[in-house]
C-alpha cells in the first residue's frame, strides 16, 4: 500500500481547560474518499482547523506526503496559506465566500498561490502576466463549468443561490490545485436531489483529478454510499474506523452517534 | 526623593484621568467591538458643559463647592446625552455592516464633534476657572501634590470601586457582562440589548465628563483639541491593559500615567506624548492582548 | 403612464411621511420629540459663551430655534433614507445616473476616446486659460488626486484603515526640502527617492502592526502620524523645528530655472503626468492577481488565508504601495509650495485624505477623483463656506456609511472573457 497522504498521530487540541481533541489518530490514502462524521460537538470542524493550520494543535503529528511516496512533511503549526501551498484546500461548514466578488473572481482567487505575477508585473502587464492571467481566467472558468455554475459566472457570490454556493466553495478550493479536498458539511441545507447531484460531482472530481477527499458529513445515506472509509468522532475521540458496513454494525457507534441522531 | 514623588503623584493624577476616559474605551468595545473614536471628544465636550454652567454659576455669585458639584453633574447629563445619541445615529444602523463602516463613521463624528464645539464656542484656549477648593491640611504638602490632584484620584477611586460594584451586582450590570460575552445569547435570554448598549454608552460617556471637568480645572484651560490626544491616550491605557477588561483599563491607565511622568520627568518633556505612542505601539506588537486581556479564540 | 408616475408619486410621500412610524401624526410626534432632543442637546455648547475673565454671557437663542427647525425637517428624511435602505436592502444594487453614464462611455470605444481626448485638450490648456491662482488650486486639488489614490489601495482595496497616512508624505516633503537643502539634490532625482523612502517606512511600520486587528490598526497608524508630527516640531537641529524649511528648490526644466509663472505651469503639468501614472498604476493593480487578492482579504480573511494567500505579505504590498504615492506627493508638495513646516502635515491632512476616499467611493479610481475633486475645489470657490469644511466632511462621512457605504461612485468591476467549453457545459 502507498504512503498515506494524510497521517494524523495522536493529535489533541485543549481550549483553556477544555479538551477539544484528544489523541486523534486519522489516514488518508492516496485517492481515498474517508467521511468524519460523529455528533454536532464532537470536534469535527476543530479537526478541519487544527489540520488547515487555523488552530495549531496542542500536540501530536500532522504530516502529510502529497505524492505518497514516501516524502512526508510535519505540518502543525505552518501558517493556514501554507498548509493550502502545500495542497490541502478546504470549504467551510458556514460558507466563506467573497460576497462581493463575482463567482469567476472568488475562483481565481484560488488559483493565487499557484500564480507569481508580482507588482510589476501588473503595473506593466509584460506577456508572461498577460498569459498567466489568461490561463487563469480560463481554468477559473472550466472549474465552474465542473460545479455546474457556467450560468453564474459574473453573478456576485452573495446573489447566487444557498446549493450552488456550496458547489461554488468547492470549486474555489479546487482551484489551489489540492491533493486532499477538505469538505466541512457539503450536503448542509440541501434537498435530497441536490445532495445526490453533489455526491456525483464528488466522486467526479475524485477521477478528473486523480485527489484523495475528506468530508465531515452529516448525511448518512450520503457517507454510507460514496465513502471508501468512515471515522467517528465523539467528545473529541475517535471511536471507531472502518468500511461503511463495519461503522454501521459497530455497537460504540451506534450508542455515541446513529442511537439519538438516527433519523438524521 | 522629593521629585521622585512629585512625579509619582503627578503620573497618579495624569493615570487617574486617563482611566476616567479609559473605561469608556473599554466598556464599548467589550460590548460592540468598536473603537469608538468620539469617545475623547465626549470627554472634550464634557470640560466644555462644566466650563460653562461654572461660568453662569460663577456671574451669579453661587459658593465655590457648589459650583464644582453642579458643573460636576451637568456635564455629566450632557455627555451622557452626546454619547447616546452618537450611538443612535452613527453606530446603530451600522450594525452588522461592514467591518470598516462603523469604524470610519465614529472617525467622521469624532472630525464633526470637534468643529462642532471649535465653530460654536472658539477656536483659542479658554480660561477654566479654579473649581476645586484648596484644602487647609493640604498646606503642608504644598509642594509635592495639590489640592485638586488629591480630589481628582480619589474621585478616580470612588467612581472606578462604584463601577465595579456596579457592574458585578445590579441587573444592568449583569446584563452588560453577559452582552459582552455573546450578544445573540444575551438577546435570546430576554436581554434589551439596544438597552444595554445605550446604557454602555451613557456610563462612559459619564465618566469621561467627570475626568474633563476635573483636569480642565486642575490645567486651568481647554480648547476643542483637548478630545483628541486625550482620546488616544486613553485608548492607549485601554488596550494596554487588555480592551474590554475593565479593571484592565484602571491598571492600564496608572502604568501609562506614571510612565508618562517619569519619561517627562527624567528624560525630556519635549518628547511627552511621543512616549505613550511608542508604549502603545510596543504593547501591541509584543502583547497584544494587553495585560490582563485574555487571548480570544477566533470563530470559525 | 401618468397614472402609474402619479401613484410612484403618491407612494413616495406616503413612504416619505411615515417611515418608520405608524402614522402620520405618530411620525410628526416623533421629528417633534428628536427636536425638542437635539435642543436640549445642543443648548450649553450652541447657545451659551461665557466669558470668564471679564464675566460675561452672551445667549444665542435664536440658534437653536434654527437648529430644531433644521433637525424637525431632518429627521423626517432621515427616516425615509433608513427606511430606503431597509427595503433595497434585499435588491440587487442600481448604478445610480451619472455611473451608469459613466459605464456606458468607459465601455463605448469611439465615446471613450472622444471623452479622454477632451479631457486631455482641456486639462493640457487649462494653465493657459485661467490664471495663475486657479492654477495653483489646480494643482493641490491633483495632488490630493494623487493621495487620495494611494490611500484607496490601502484602504479602499485592502481594506486597511491607515490614519497616518500623512506621516509618509510628511517624509517625502522633508526628504526633499533637507536633502535640496544640505546637498542641493534636484526634484527629478528626489522624487524617485521620496517613493522609496515612503515604502521602505511603509515597510518598517507595516510589519509589526499589520499583524493586528484592523481597528488596531487604525490607532496605530493614527499615533504614528502624530509621532512623525512631533518629532518635526521638537527636533530642531535637523527639521527646522516649528519654523519650517525655506526656499526650496522649484523644479527645473532641463536645468533652466523658470520663474514663477513659468515653474507653476511646469508643476501644473508635471501633477497632470503624476496624476495619469496613478490612475494607470492603480487601475493595472486593482484588476491583477494582487488587487484581487486586497478585495479577498478586505472580505474575509480567514477564508483568504485558507486559499493560499499570505495575509502578511498581501497586506504589506498594500500598505508600503499607498505610502510609495504618499512619499512622492510628499516630494512634489515641497517643490510646488518651496516651504515647509510641521503644521502641514497634522491629522486634519489624513481626514482629509480619508474624507476624499471614503465620500468619493472606497475602492473606486473614479470615485476617489470625484471625492478630490468637489471635497477641495467647491471649498476654494465658496470661500464662506470654507470654515464649515471639517464639519461638513465629518457629518458626510458618517451620512455615507449609514446610508450609501459604496460612496459617490461605486467601484467598477472588470468583466473577464474566457472560452466556453460545450462539453462541460451540458453537466447541467
Amino acid at each position: 500500500m502507498n504512503n498515506p497522504v494524510l497521517n494524523v498521530n495522536a493529535m489533541s487540541k485543549d481550549f483553556g481547560g477544555i479538551r477539544a481533541l484528544d489523541e486523534v489518530d486519522l489516514k488518508v490514502a492516496d485517492r481515498e474518499i474517508v467521511a468524519l462524521i460523529g455528533p454536532n460537538g464532537a470536534g469535527k470542524t476543530t479537526f478541519f482547523n487544527c489540520i488547515t493550520g487555523i488552530y495549531t494543535p496542542t500536540s501530536g503529528d500532522v504530516l502529510i506526503d502529497p505524492s505518497a511516496e514516501g516524502r512526508t512533511v510535519r505540518i502543525n503549526g505552518r501558517k493556514p496559506n501554507h498548509v493550502t501551498e502545500l495542497g490541502m484546500a478546504r470549504t467551510f461548514q458556514n460558507i466563506r465566500l467573497f460576497p462581493s466578488m463575482t463567482a469567476l473572481e472568488n475562483v481565481m482567487i484560488g488559483t493565487h498561490c499557484r500564480t507569481k505575477a508580482s507588482i510589476w508585473g501588473a503595473i506593466s502587464r509584460n506577456p508572461a502576466t498577460r498569459r498567466e492571467e489568461q490561463a487563469v481566467i480560463q481554468r477559473s472558468y472550466d472549474l465552474l463549468e465542473l460545479v455546474g455554475l457556467e450560468n453564474y459566472v459574473n453573478e456576485l457570490a452573495s446573489n447566487i443561490p444557498y446549493g450552488k454556493q456550496r458547489r461554488l466553495e468547492i470549486a474555489r478550493a479546487l482551484a489551489t490545485d489540492p491533493f486532499l479536498l477538505l469538505l466541512d458539511e457539503p450536503a448542509a441545507g440541501m434537498n435530497p436531489h441536490e445532495t445526490k447531484e453533489l455526491e456525483r460531482l464528488i466522486l467526479k472530481i475524485r477521477e478528473k483529478f486523480n485527489i484523495s477527499i475528506m468530508l465531515i458529513e452529516h448525511d448518512m445515506k450520503m457517507v454510507m454510499s460514496m465513502s471508501d472509509r468512515i471515522y467517528v468522532l465523539d467528545y473529541g475521540r475517535m471511536i471507531a474506523d472502518g468500511t461503511p458496513e463495519e461503522i454501521a454494525a459497530n455497537p460504540d457507534v451506534i450508542k455515541a452517534y446513529l442511537g439519538e441522531d438516527h433519523d438524521d | 526623593m522629593d521629585y521622585f514623588l512629585e512625579l509619582f503623584l503627578g503620573g497618579l493624577t495624569r493615570g487617574s484621568i486617563y482611566a476616567l476616559i479609559a473605561l469608556g474605551y473599554t466598556m464599548v468595545y467589550g460590548i460592540i467591538e468598536l473603537i469608538n473614536f468620539a469617545h475623547g471628544e465626549i470627554y472634550m465636550i464634557g470640560a466644555f458643559t462644566g466650563l460653562i454652567v461654572a461660568g453662569l454659576l460663577t456671574m451669579y455669585g453661587f459658593p465655590g463647592v457648589s459650583i464644582l458639584a453642579i458643573a460636576v453633574v451637568c456635564a455629566v447629563i450632557w455627555a451622557a446625552a452626546y454619547g447616546y445619541t452618537i450611538e443612535k445615529v452613527a453606530y446603530k444602523p451600522l450594525r452588522g455592516a461592514q467591518r470598516l463602516s462603523p469604524l470610519i463613521s465614529a472617525i467622521g463624528m469624532s472630525i464633526f464633534l470637534q468643529n462642532y464645539v471649535m465653530l460654536a464656542q472658539t477656536s483659542d484656549f479658554l480660561p477654566f476657572p479654579e473649581l476645586i477648593p484648596h484644602f487647609g491640611f493640604m498646606e503642608s504638602m504644598g509642594s509635592i501634590m495639590s489640592s485638586s490632584e488629591l480630589v481628582i484620584v480619589l474621585a478616580t477611586i470612588s467612581v472606578c470601586v462604584a463601577l465595579t460594584l456596579f457592574i458585578k451586582f445590579t441587573k444592568l450590570g449583569k446584563a452588560m457582562r453577559a452582552t459582552a460575552q455573546n450578544r445573540k445569547m444575551a438577546m435570546l435570554v430576554g436581554i434589551n440589548v439596544d438597552m444595554v448598549i445605550s446604557a454602555t454608552f451613557v456610563i462612559g460617556s459619564s465618566l469621561a465628563a467627570v475626568g474633563g471637568v476635573l483636569i480642565a480645572s486642575h490645567i486651568g484651560q481647554i480648547n476643542y483639541y483637548i478630545g483628541f490626544i486625550a482620546g488616544i491616550k486613553a485608548f492607549t491605557a485601554a488596550v494596554l491593559g487588555g480592551i474590554g477588561s475593565i479593571p484592565g483599563a484602571m491598571l492600564g491607565a496608572l502604568v501609562l500615567g506614571l510612565t508618562e511622568a517619569f519619561a517627562t520627568g527624567y528624560v525630556s518633556s519635549d518628547y511627552e506624548d511621543v512616549f505613550a505612542f511608542m508604549l502603545l505601539v510596543l504593547i501591541l506588537i509584543f502583547r497584544p492582548s494587553g495585560i490582563m486581556g485574555k487571548e480570544k479564540a477566533q470563530k470559525v | 403612464m401618468s397614472e402609474t408616475k402619479s401613484m410612484n408619486q403618491q407612494g413616495f410621500l406616503n413612504l416619505f411621511l411615515t417611515a418608520g412610524c405608524d402614522s402620520f401624526p405618530h411620525a410628526l410626534r416623533k421629528s417633534f420629540l428628536v427636536a425638542v432632543w437635539f435642543a436640549f442637546l445642543t443648548f450649553p455648547i450652541m447657545v451659551i459663551k461665557v466669558n470668564t475673565i471679564e464675566n460675561t454671557v452672551v445667549w444665542h437663542w435664536h440658534k437653536i430655534g434654527y437648529l430644531a427647525v433644521a433637525v424637525f425637517f431632518g429627521s423626517f428624511i432621515w427616516r425615509w433614507l433608513l427606511a430606503r435602505k431597509e427595503l433595497k436592502k434585499d435588491e440587487n444594487r442600481e448604478e445610480t445616473r451619472i455611473e451608469s453614464l459613466l459605464t456606458r462611455v468607459q465601455s463605448h470605444p469611439v465615446l471613450k476616446y472622444l471623452a479622454l481626448g477632451v479631457l486631455a485638450a482641456a486639462a493640457a490648456v487649462f494653465p493657459q486659460v485661467f490664471n495663475l491662482y486657479q492654477t495653483n488650486i489646480m494643482i493641490s486639488c491633483l495632488l490630493y488626486i494623487v493621495l487620495g489614490l494611494g490611500l484607496n489601495i490601502v484602504v479602499g482595496l485592502a481594506g486597511l484603515l491607515d490614519l497616518g497616512f500623512v506621516a509618509f508624505y510628511a517624509v517625502g516633503a522633508y526628504a526633499y526640502a533637507l536633502c535640496n537643502m544640505h546637498w542641493g539634490l534636484n526634484f527629478w532625482f528626489m522624487l524617485p527617492v521620496g517613493a522609496v523612502l515612503g515604502a521602505l517606512l511603509g515597510i518598517l511600520l507595516g510589519f509589526p502592526v499589520l499583524r493586528l486587528r484592523g481597528d488596531y490598526l487604525a490607532i496605530v497608524t493614527l499615533g504614528f502620524g502624530e509621532i512623525i508630527r512631533l518629532v518635526l516640531e521638537n527636533w530642531g537641529e535637523v527639521t527646522m523645528g516649528p519654523s519650517g524649511i525655506s526656499s526650496i528648490d522649484r523644479p527645473a526644466l532641463f536645468g533652466v530655472k523658470l520663474g514663477v509663472i513659468g515653474s507653476t505651469h511646469y508643476m501644473y503639468y508635471i501633477m497632470i503626468g503624476l496624476v495619469i501614472l496613478t490612475i494607470f498604476s492603480v487601475n493595472r493593480l486593482q484588476n491583477s492577481r494582487i488587487g484581487r487578492a486586497w478585495l479577498a482579504l478586505r472580505e474575509d480573511e480567514i477564508a483568504c488565508q485558507a486559499m493560499g494567500i499570505d495575509k502578511m505579505k498581501t497586506k504589506l504590498m498594500a500598505f508600503s504601495l499607498g505610502a510609495t504615492w504618499a512619499g512622492m506627493a510628499g516630494v512634489v508638495f515641497a517643490a510646488k509650495t518651496t516651504f515647509i513646516n510641521p503644521a502641514s502635515f497634522t491629522f486634519w491632512e489624513s481626514a482629509i485624505i480619508l474624507s476624499i476616499v471614503v465620500i468619493g467611493g472606497m475602492g473606486s479610481i473614479r470615485g476617489v477623483i470625484a471625492g478630490a475633486v468637489i471635497l477641495i475645489l467647491v471649498p476654494e470657490y465658496l470661500r464662506d463656506f470654507a470654515q464649515f469644511r471639517m464639519l461638513l466632511f465629518g457629518a458626510i462621512m458618517v451620512l455615507v456609511m449609514v446610508f450609501r457605504p459604496q460612496g459617490l461612485i461605486s467601484a467598477k468591476r472588470k468583466v473577464y472573457e474566457y472560452k466556453v467549453n460545450t462539453a462541460g457545459a451540458a453537466n447541467e
